[in-house]
Protein backbone atom coordinates (compact mmCIF):
# COMPACT_ATOMS: atom_id res chain seq x y z
CA UNK A 1 0.00 0.00 0.00
CA UNK A 2 1.63 3.30 -1.03
CA UNK A 3 1.26 6.72 1.27
CA UNK A 4 -1.68 7.64 -0.52
CA UNK A 5 -3.25 4.22 0.35
CA UNK A 6 -2.15 4.95 4.12
CA UNK A 7 -4.04 7.87 4.04
CA UNK A 8 -6.96 6.79 2.73
CA UNK A 9 -7.54 3.71 5.75
CA UNK A 10 -6.48 6.24 8.21
CA UNK A 11 -9.21 8.56 6.85
CA UNK A 12 -11.95 5.42 7.23
CA UNK A 13 -10.31 4.50 10.59
CA UNK A 14 -10.95 7.91 11.54
CA UNK A 15 -14.41 8.01 10.45
CA UNK A 16 -15.41 4.95 12.60
CA UNK A 17 -13.58 5.85 15.64
CA UNK A 18 -12.58 9.55 15.74
CA UNK A 19 -15.43 11.18 16.79
CA UNK A 20 -14.58 13.95 14.57
CA UNK A 21 -17.13 17.09 13.95
CA UNK A 22 -16.45 16.86 9.87
CA UNK A 23 -16.12 14.35 7.64
CA UNK A 24 -12.69 12.73 7.98
CA UNK A 25 -13.00 12.73 3.96
CA UNK A 26 -12.76 16.06 3.50
CA UNK A 27 -9.66 17.03 5.71
CA UNK A 28 -6.37 18.16 4.81
CA UNK A 29 -3.42 15.80 5.75
CA UNK A 30 -2.06 18.44 7.80
CA UNK A 31 -5.12 19.80 9.34
CA UNK A 32 -4.84 19.46 13.02
CA UNK A 33 -7.46 16.58 13.95
CA UNK A 34 -7.23 17.63 17.87
CA UNK A 35 -8.74 20.70 16.53
CA UNK A 36 -11.54 19.00 14.70
CA UNK A 37 -13.03 16.79 18.32
CA UNK A 38 -10.33 14.19 18.51
CA UNK A 39 -9.88 13.61 21.74
CA UNK A 40 -7.82 11.67 24.14
CA UNK A 41 -10.35 8.99 24.55
CA UNK A 42 -10.89 8.64 21.18
CA UNK A 43 -7.23 8.89 19.98
CA UNK A 44 -6.88 5.43 21.64
CA UNK A 45 -9.44 3.82 19.40
CA UNK A 46 -8.10 4.93 16.43
CA UNK A 47 -4.40 4.11 17.04
CA UNK A 48 -5.71 0.20 18.33
CA UNK A 49 -7.69 0.09 14.89
CA UNK A 50 -4.33 1.23 12.92
CA UNK A 51 -2.66 -1.30 14.61
CA UNK A 52 -5.08 -3.97 13.85
CA UNK A 53 -5.17 -2.79 10.29
CA UNK A 54 -1.78 -2.64 9.28
CA UNK A 55 -0.57 -5.33 11.32
CA UNK A 56 2.12 -3.18 13.01
CA UNK A 57 2.77 -1.67 16.77
CA UNK A 58 3.52 2.05 17.06
CA UNK A 59 6.93 2.43 17.94
CA UNK A 60 7.27 3.44 22.14
CA UNK A 61 8.69 6.83 21.14
CA UNK A 62 6.35 7.95 19.00
CA UNK A 63 3.05 7.01 20.76
CA UNK A 64 2.12 10.53 21.68
CA UNK A 65 -0.36 13.22 20.78
CA UNK A 66 2.25 15.00 18.12
CA UNK A 67 2.20 11.43 16.41
CA UNK A 68 -2.23 11.66 16.04
CA UNK A 69 -2.10 15.08 15.23
CA UNK A 70 -2.64 14.93 11.71
CA UNK A 71 -2.99 12.32 8.85
CA UNK A 72 0.37 12.91 7.63
CA UNK A 73 2.29 12.03 11.06
CA UNK A 74 0.14 9.24 11.32
CA UNK A 75 0.73 8.26 7.94
CA UNK A 76 4.49 8.68 8.08
CA UNK A 77 4.62 6.65 11.05
CA UNK A 78 2.89 3.76 10.13
CA UNK A 79 4.77 3.90 6.82
CA UNK A 80 8.09 3.97 8.25
CA UNK A 81 7.15 1.37 10.91
CA UNK A 82 5.87 -0.85 8.40
CA UNK A 83 8.79 -0.44 6.29
CA UNK A 84 11.48 -1.05 9.06
CA UNK A 85 9.09 -4.13 9.99
CA UNK B 1 -8.09 37.33 63.70
CA UNK B 2 -4.44 37.35 64.31
CA UNK B 3 -2.43 40.43 65.34
CA UNK B 4 -0.99 41.89 62.30
CA UNK B 5 1.83 42.94 64.51
CA UNK B 6 2.94 39.55 65.47
CA UNK B 7 3.73 38.43 62.18
CA UNK B 8 7.00 39.09 60.49
CA UNK B 9 7.58 42.24 58.86
CA UNK B 10 6.65 43.28 55.36
CA UNK B 11 10.17 42.50 53.18
CA UNK B 12 10.78 40.08 50.62
CA UNK B 13 13.46 37.59 51.78
CA UNK B 14 15.39 35.92 48.93
CA UNK B 15 15.36 31.83 49.69
CA UNK B 16 15.44 30.00 47.22
CA UNK B 17 16.20 26.47 47.59
CA UNK B 18 15.84 26.53 51.56
CA UNK B 19 13.01 25.31 52.66
CA UNK B 20 9.76 27.09 53.65
CA UNK B 21 10.28 29.19 56.81
CA UNK B 22 9.02 27.49 60.15
CA UNK B 23 7.67 30.95 60.37
CA UNK B 24 5.14 30.22 58.26
CA UNK B 25 4.21 27.02 59.05
CA UNK B 26 3.74 28.38 62.56
CA UNK B 27 1.26 30.63 61.37
CA UNK B 28 -0.83 28.24 59.59
CA UNK B 29 -0.92 25.92 62.16
CA UNK B 30 -2.13 28.22 64.69
CA UNK B 31 -5.08 29.13 62.65
CA UNK B 32 -5.67 25.85 60.33
CA UNK B 33 -8.67 25.48 63.32
CA UNK B 34 -10.20 28.64 62.92
CA UNK B 35 -9.80 28.73 58.67
CA UNK B 36 -11.61 25.03 58.69
CA UNK B 37 -14.23 26.20 61.15
CA UNK B 38 -15.33 29.45 59.49
CA UNK B 39 -14.58 27.92 56.11
CA UNK B 40 -12.38 31.61 55.22
CA UNK B 41 -8.91 31.92 53.26
CA UNK B 42 -5.87 31.60 55.20
CA UNK B 43 -5.13 35.01 54.98
CA UNK B 44 -2.12 35.11 57.99
CA UNK B 45 -0.67 32.27 55.92
CA UNK B 46 -0.36 33.92 52.58
CA UNK B 47 0.90 37.25 54.24
CA UNK B 48 4.02 35.19 55.94
CA UNK B 49 4.21 33.03 52.46
CA UNK B 50 4.49 36.64 50.57
CA UNK B 51 6.59 38.47 52.87
CA UNK B 52 9.22 35.46 51.74
CA UNK B 53 8.35 36.33 48.04
CA UNK B 54 7.06 32.48 48.11
CA UNK B 55 4.37 32.92 45.37
CA UNK B 56 7.17 33.49 43.49
CA UNK B 57 9.22 30.23 43.74
CA UNK B 58 8.75 28.88 40.69
CA UNK B 59 9.12 32.29 39.26
CA UNK B 60 12.18 32.10 37.17
CA UNK B 61 15.16 33.94 38.02
CA UNK B 62 15.58 36.11 35.38
CA UNK B 63 12.14 37.42 36.10
CA UNK B 64 13.12 38.02 39.50
CA UNK B 65 11.33 34.80 40.88
CA UNK B 66 13.09 32.43 43.15
CA UNK B 67 14.02 29.91 40.31
CA UNK B 68 13.31 26.83 42.53
CA UNK B 69 12.76 23.58 41.59
CA UNK B 70 9.74 21.65 41.75
CA UNK B 71 11.65 19.37 44.02
CA UNK B 72 11.67 22.40 46.59
CA UNK B 73 8.23 23.65 46.04
CA UNK B 74 6.82 20.23 46.55
CA UNK B 75 8.43 19.61 49.94
CA UNK B 76 7.63 23.07 50.81
CA UNK B 77 3.69 22.28 49.57
CA UNK B 78 3.92 18.75 52.04
CA UNK B 79 5.16 21.02 54.98
CA UNK B 80 2.29 23.69 54.27
CA UNK B 81 -0.28 20.97 53.70
CA UNK B 82 1.01 19.05 57.17
CA UNK B 83 0.36 23.00 59.20
CA UNK B 84 -2.74 23.52 57.44
CA UNK B 85 -4.51 21.60 54.15
CA UNK B 86 -5.76 24.78 52.64
CA UNK B 87 -3.15 26.60 52.90
CA UNK B 88 -1.06 23.86 51.07
CA UNK B 89 -3.59 22.97 48.44
CA UNK B 90 -4.01 26.95 47.55
CA UNK B 91 -0.07 27.39 47.17
CA UNK B 92 0.33 23.85 45.43
CA UNK B 93 -2.53 25.50 42.95
CA UNK B 94 -0.68 29.01 42.43
CA UNK B 95 2.58 27.12 41.62
CA UNK B 96 0.65 24.81 38.96
CA UNK B 97 -0.45 28.02 37.45
CA UNK B 98 2.69 29.90 37.81
CA UNK B 99 4.71 26.84 36.20
CA UNK B 100 2.20 26.95 32.81
CA UNK B 101 3.09 30.30 32.43
CA UNK B 102 6.99 29.91 33.02
CA UNK B 103 6.96 26.67 30.54
CA UNK B 104 4.88 27.72 27.70
CA UNK B 105 4.40 31.43 27.70
CA UNK B 106 8.08 32.84 28.85
CA UNK B 107 8.71 34.03 25.44
CA UNK B 108 5.57 35.90 25.56
CA UNK B 109 6.35 40.02 26.86
CA UNK B 110 2.32 40.11 28.59
CA UNK B 111 2.99 36.72 30.35
CA UNK B 112 6.64 37.44 31.07
CA UNK B 113 5.58 40.27 32.81
CA UNK B 114 3.28 38.90 34.40
CA UNK B 115 5.61 36.36 35.87
CA UNK B 116 7.56 39.84 36.66
CA UNK B 117 5.02 40.96 38.88
CA UNK B 118 4.20 37.65 40.43
CA UNK B 119 7.62 37.81 42.05
CA UNK B 120 7.52 41.25 42.90
CA UNK B 121 4.13 42.54 43.65
CA UNK B 122 3.62 38.61 45.12
CA UNK B 123 0.16 37.89 42.96
CA UNK B 124 -1.42 34.73 44.10
CA UNK B 125 -3.06 33.04 40.42
CA UNK B 126 -6.06 30.73 40.48
CA UNK B 127 -8.00 28.43 37.85
CA UNK B 128 -10.88 28.17 36.01
CA UNK B 129 -10.99 24.66 34.44
CA UNK B 130 -14.42 22.76 35.57
CA UNK B 131 -17.55 23.86 33.74
CA UNK B 132 -21.34 23.04 34.15
CA UNK B 133 -22.97 20.41 32.15
CA UNK B 134 -19.00 19.14 31.37
CA UNK B 135 -17.54 18.65 35.25
CA UNK B 136 -14.00 18.23 35.68
CA UNK B 137 -13.20 16.84 32.11
CA UNK B 138 -10.22 19.47 31.95
CA UNK B 139 -9.66 19.20 28.17
CA UNK B 140 -13.42 19.87 26.92
CA UNK B 141 -15.05 23.13 27.06
CA UNK B 142 -18.24 24.52 26.62
CA UNK B 143 -17.38 28.34 27.08
CA UNK B 144 -15.21 30.34 24.08
CA UNK B 145 -13.71 33.05 23.44
CA UNK B 146 -15.64 35.97 21.84
CA UNK B 147 -12.67 38.18 20.02
CA UNK B 148 -13.49 41.77 19.47
CA UNK B 149 -10.30 43.46 17.52
CA UNK B 150 -7.43 42.98 19.78
CA UNK B 151 -9.70 42.46 22.59
CA UNK B 152 -11.38 39.33 23.98
CA UNK B 153 -14.14 38.40 26.51
CA UNK B 154 -15.14 34.96 27.77
CA UNK B 155 -17.81 34.27 29.85
CA UNK B 156 -17.75 30.69 31.90
CA UNK B 157 -20.41 29.03 34.25
CA UNK B 158 -17.43 27.95 36.24
CA UNK B 159 -19.06 24.85 38.62
CA UNK B 160 -15.97 25.10 40.71
CA UNK B 161 -12.67 27.76 41.26
CA UNK B 162 -11.13 27.48 44.55
CA UNK B 163 -9.88 31.08 46.21
CA UNK B 164 -11.58 32.78 43.19
CA UNK B 165 -12.03 36.06 45.43
CA UNK B 166 -8.97 35.90 47.22
CA UNK B 167 -7.09 35.76 43.47
CA UNK B 168 -5.50 38.36 41.86
CA UNK B 169 -5.71 36.53 38.23
CA UNK B 170 -7.50 33.78 37.19
CA UNK B 171 -5.98 31.31 34.06
CA UNK B 172 -9.44 30.35 32.03
CA UNK B 173 -10.01 27.71 29.67
CA UNK B 174 -12.50 28.12 26.77
CA UNK B 175 -12.63 27.14 23.25
CA UNK B 176 -10.02 28.93 21.24
CA UNK B 177 -12.62 30.50 19.18
CA UNK B 178 -16.39 30.83 18.36
CA UNK B 179 -16.53 27.91 16.22
CA UNK B 180 -14.19 26.02 17.46
CA UNK B 181 -14.51 22.15 18.72
CA UNK B 182 -14.92 21.11 22.76
CA UNK B 183 -11.13 19.91 23.02
CA UNK B 184 -9.71 23.10 20.54
CA UNK B 185 -8.81 25.06 23.88
CA UNK B 186 -7.07 28.16 24.72
CA UNK B 187 -5.66 28.86 28.23
CA UNK B 188 -6.43 32.96 28.73
CA UNK B 189 -5.42 35.28 31.79
CA UNK B 190 -7.87 37.51 33.33
CA UNK B 191 -6.87 39.99 35.87
CA UNK B 192 -9.00 41.19 38.73
CA UNK B 193 -9.72 44.33 36.95
CA UNK B 194 -10.77 42.47 33.64
CA UNK B 195 -12.88 39.70 36.09
CA UNK B 196 -17.01 39.30 37.58
CA UNK B 197 -17.69 36.93 39.52
CA UNK B 198 -21.37 36.23 40.25
CA UNK B 199 -21.23 33.29 42.84
CA UNK B 200 -24.11 30.00 42.29
CA UNK B 201 -23.46 28.81 45.78
CA UNK B 202 -21.56 28.82 48.89
CA UNK B 203 -18.71 26.85 49.76
CA UNK B 204 -19.70 24.58 53.06
CA UNK B 205 -18.27 21.43 52.52
CA UNK B 206 -16.66 18.44 54.34
CA UNK B 207 -13.36 19.36 54.05
CA UNK B 208 -10.90 21.59 52.41
CA UNK B 209 -13.22 24.55 53.76
CA UNK B 210 -10.23 27.17 53.81
CA UNK B 211 -9.92 26.50 49.59
CA UNK B 212 -13.07 28.51 49.15
CA UNK B 213 -14.34 26.48 46.20
CA UNK B 214 -17.33 28.01 44.53
CA UNK B 215 -19.56 27.59 41.72
CA UNK B 216 -19.45 31.18 39.85
CA UNK B 217 -20.54 32.86 36.48
CA UNK B 218 -17.37 34.51 35.31
CA UNK B 219 -17.04 36.79 32.60
CA UNK B 220 -13.52 37.68 31.58
CA UNK B 221 -12.43 40.85 29.48
CA UNK B 222 -8.53 41.61 28.37
CA UNK B 223 -6.40 42.23 25.70
CA UNK B 224 -5.81 39.27 23.04
CA UNK B 225 -2.19 38.76 24.13
CA UNK B 226 -2.91 37.21 27.36
CA UNK B 227 -4.46 34.29 26.00
CA UNK B 228 -1.46 31.86 25.94
CA UNK B 229 -0.51 31.24 22.59
CA UNK B 230 0.87 27.34 23.40
CA UNK B 231 -2.52 25.21 22.90
CA UNK B 232 -4.00 24.35 25.77
CA UNK B 233 -3.85 20.98 24.87
CA UNK B 234 0.14 21.00 25.29
CA UNK B 235 -0.14 23.42 28.54
CA UNK B 236 -2.22 20.51 30.32
CA UNK B 237 -0.33 17.51 28.81
CA UNK B 238 2.85 19.02 29.68
CA UNK B 239 2.86 20.69 32.43
CA UNK B 240 -0.83 21.42 34.19
CA UNK B 241 -1.76 17.93 34.55
CA UNK B 242 1.71 16.32 35.96
CA UNK B 243 2.73 19.34 38.04
CA UNK B 244 -1.07 19.30 39.71
CA UNK B 245 -0.56 15.63 40.53
CA UNK B 246 2.78 16.10 41.98
CA UNK B 247 1.89 19.49 44.03
CA UNK B 248 -1.74 17.79 45.23
CA UNK B 249 -0.03 14.52 45.73
CA UNK B 250 2.41 16.75 48.18
CA UNK B 251 0.18 18.61 50.04
CA UNK B 252 -2.05 15.42 50.61
CA UNK B 253 1.31 13.33 52.07
CA UNK B 254 1.79 16.41 54.09
CA UNK B 255 -2.04 15.63 55.77
CA UNK B 256 -1.55 12.35 56.22
CA UNK B 257 2.23 12.86 57.41
CA UNK B 258 0.77 15.03 60.08
CA UNK B 259 -1.86 12.37 61.47
CA UNK B 260 0.32 9.70 61.23
CA UNK B 261 2.89 12.43 63.98
CA UNK B 262 -0.38 12.69 66.22
CA UNK B 263 -1.08 8.66 66.22
CA UNK B 264 2.70 8.22 66.85
CA UNK B 265 3.00 11.35 69.70
CA UNK B 266 -0.50 9.78 71.13
CA UNK B 267 1.08 6.19 71.56
CA UNK B 268 4.12 7.78 73.17
CA UNK B 269 2.30 9.29 75.70
CA UNK B 270 0.94 5.73 77.26
CA UNK B 271 2.75 4.63 79.60
CA UNK B 272 5.30 1.50 79.15
CA UNK B 273 3.57 -1.93 79.44
CA UNK B 274 5.52 -3.87 82.39
CA UNK B 275 5.73 -6.85 80.81
CA UNK B 276 7.10 -4.90 77.27
CA UNK B 277 4.02 -5.38 74.80
CA UNK B 278 3.61 -2.68 72.33
CA UNK B 279 0.58 -0.39 72.95
CA UNK B 280 -2.12 -1.17 71.27
CA UNK B 281 -2.61 0.91 68.17
CA UNK B 282 1.50 0.32 67.85
CA UNK B 283 1.22 -2.19 64.39
CA UNK B 284 -1.48 0.27 63.27
CA UNK B 285 0.98 3.14 63.00
CA UNK B 286 3.79 0.95 61.26
CA UNK B 287 1.73 0.10 59.00
CA UNK B 288 0.63 3.36 58.20
CA UNK B 289 4.52 4.57 58.01
CA UNK B 290 5.19 2.10 55.53
CA UNK B 291 2.11 3.12 53.31
CA UNK B 292 3.17 6.51 53.36
CA UNK B 293 6.69 5.99 52.83
CA UNK B 294 5.43 4.25 49.59
CA UNK B 295 3.81 6.97 48.55
CA UNK B 296 6.37 9.82 49.21
CA UNK B 297 8.83 7.40 47.21
CA UNK B 298 6.15 7.47 44.22
CA UNK B 299 5.97 11.19 44.69
CA UNK B 300 9.99 11.39 44.51
CA UNK B 301 9.73 9.01 40.86
CA UNK B 302 7.64 11.52 39.07
CA UNK B 303 9.57 14.45 40.52
CA UNK B 304 12.97 12.83 39.43
CA UNK B 305 11.20 11.60 35.91
CA UNK B 306 9.96 15.16 35.22
CA UNK B 307 12.35 17.13 33.31
CA UNK B 308 11.28 21.23 33.50
CA UNK B 309 13.32 22.21 30.99
CA UNK B 310 11.91 20.74 27.87
CA UNK B 311 7.94 20.58 28.03
CA UNK B 312 7.39 17.86 25.98
CA UNK B 313 4.13 15.79 25.26
CA UNK B 314 4.21 12.70 27.52
CA UNK B 315 3.68 9.52 25.44
CA UNK B 316 0.49 7.31 26.36
CA UNK B 317 2.45 4.99 29.35
CA UNK B 318 3.91 8.40 30.89
CA UNK B 319 0.34 10.14 31.14
CA UNK B 320 -1.07 6.84 32.79
CA UNK B 321 1.89 7.01 35.14
CA UNK B 322 0.71 10.70 35.87
CA UNK B 323 -2.86 9.46 36.46
CA UNK B 324 -1.76 6.82 38.65
CA UNK B 325 0.58 8.58 40.84
CA UNK B 326 -2.89 10.97 42.10
CA UNK B 327 -5.06 8.23 42.28
CA UNK B 328 -2.61 5.83 43.99
CA UNK B 329 -1.58 8.70 46.34
CA UNK B 330 -4.94 9.83 46.90
CA UNK B 331 -5.97 7.03 48.08
CA UNK B 332 -3.34 5.73 50.25
CA UNK B 333 -3.19 9.08 52.25
CA UNK B 334 -7.01 9.16 53.04
CA UNK B 335 -6.67 5.14 54.15
CA UNK B 336 -3.13 6.22 56.56
CA UNK B 337 -4.97 8.76 58.04
CA UNK B 338 -7.79 6.48 59.15
CA UNK B 339 -5.49 3.95 60.80
CA UNK B 340 -4.05 7.24 62.31
CA UNK B 341 -7.60 7.89 64.46
CA UNK B 342 -7.81 4.09 64.62
CA UNK B 343 -4.58 4.62 66.78
CA UNK B 344 -5.97 7.35 68.61
CA UNK B 345 -9.66 6.80 69.17
CA UNK B 346 -11.80 9.39 70.42
CA UNK B 347 -8.90 11.50 70.94
CA UNK B 348 -8.40 11.87 67.34
CA UNK B 349 -12.54 11.79 66.80
CA UNK B 350 -12.27 15.37 68.50
CA UNK B 351 -12.69 18.47 66.64
CA UNK B 352 -9.42 19.81 68.72
CA UNK B 353 -7.09 18.53 70.80
CA UNK B 354 -2.98 17.56 69.99
CA UNK B 355 -4.24 14.20 68.76
CA UNK B 356 -7.38 15.18 66.86
CA UNK B 357 -7.03 13.44 63.58
CA UNK B 358 -10.67 14.84 63.03
CA UNK B 359 -10.17 17.78 60.03
CA UNK B 360 -7.45 15.73 58.20
CA UNK B 361 -9.59 12.97 57.53
CA UNK B 362 -12.24 15.65 56.51
CA UNK B 363 -9.75 17.19 54.07
CA UNK B 364 -8.62 14.16 52.57
CA UNK B 365 -11.70 13.06 51.79
CA UNK B 366 -11.51 15.35 48.64
CA UNK B 367 -8.42 13.95 47.33
CA UNK B 368 -10.06 10.62 45.35
CA UNK B 369 -12.60 13.29 44.23
CA UNK B 370 -10.23 16.37 42.63
CA UNK B 371 -10.82 14.79 39.00
CA UNK B 372 -12.57 11.48 40.23
CA UNK B 373 -10.64 8.87 40.36
CA UNK B 374 -12.79 6.57 38.62
CA UNK B 375 -12.94 8.91 35.73
CA UNK B 376 -8.65 9.17 35.84
CA UNK B 377 -8.57 5.37 36.43
CA UNK B 378 -10.80 4.61 32.69
CA UNK B 379 -8.50 6.82 31.10
CA UNK B 380 -5.43 5.25 32.43
CA UNK B 381 -6.76 1.86 31.56
CA UNK B 382 -6.86 3.49 27.87
CA UNK B 383 -3.77 4.49 28.12
CA UNK B 384 -2.25 1.07 29.24
CA UNK B 385 -4.04 -0.96 26.34
CA UNK B 386 -2.52 1.02 23.88
CA UNK B 387 1.12 1.26 25.73
CA UNK B 388 2.92 -1.14 28.12
CA UNK B 389 3.14 0.49 31.74
CA UNK B 390 6.38 2.15 32.93
CA UNK B 391 7.62 -0.83 35.10
CA UNK B 392 11.39 -2.08 35.92
CA UNK B 393 13.68 -0.69 38.13
CA UNK B 394 16.13 -0.18 35.02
Amino acid sequence: MGHEGTEGAIREILATYGRLNRPAAELAVDADLFTVGLDSQAVINVMLAIEERFDFEFPENRLNRATFATIKSIADVADSARASA
Amino acid sequence: MSDAKALPTPHIVEIGEQAIPEAALKVAAEFAGEVDHVGRFPSETFWVLRDYGLLGALVPKSCGGHGASLGRVAADCQALGAACSASGMILAMHHVQVACLARHALGAPWHTALLRRVARDQLLLASSTSEVDIGGALRTSGCAIVRQKNRFEVVKRASAISYAKDADAILVTARAHQDAASGDQALAVVERNGLTLEPQNEWDAMGMRGTGTGAFILTGKGAMEQILATPFADVAACTMVPISHILWSAVWTGIAGDAVARARAFLRKKPPAADGSLPHGALALAEAVEQLQLAEARIKMAITAFDWQTPVSPNFASAAADNGLKTGVSEVCLAVTQQAMAVCGFAGFARKGPFSVSRHLRDLHSAPLMIANSRMRESAARLLLAQKPLLGLD
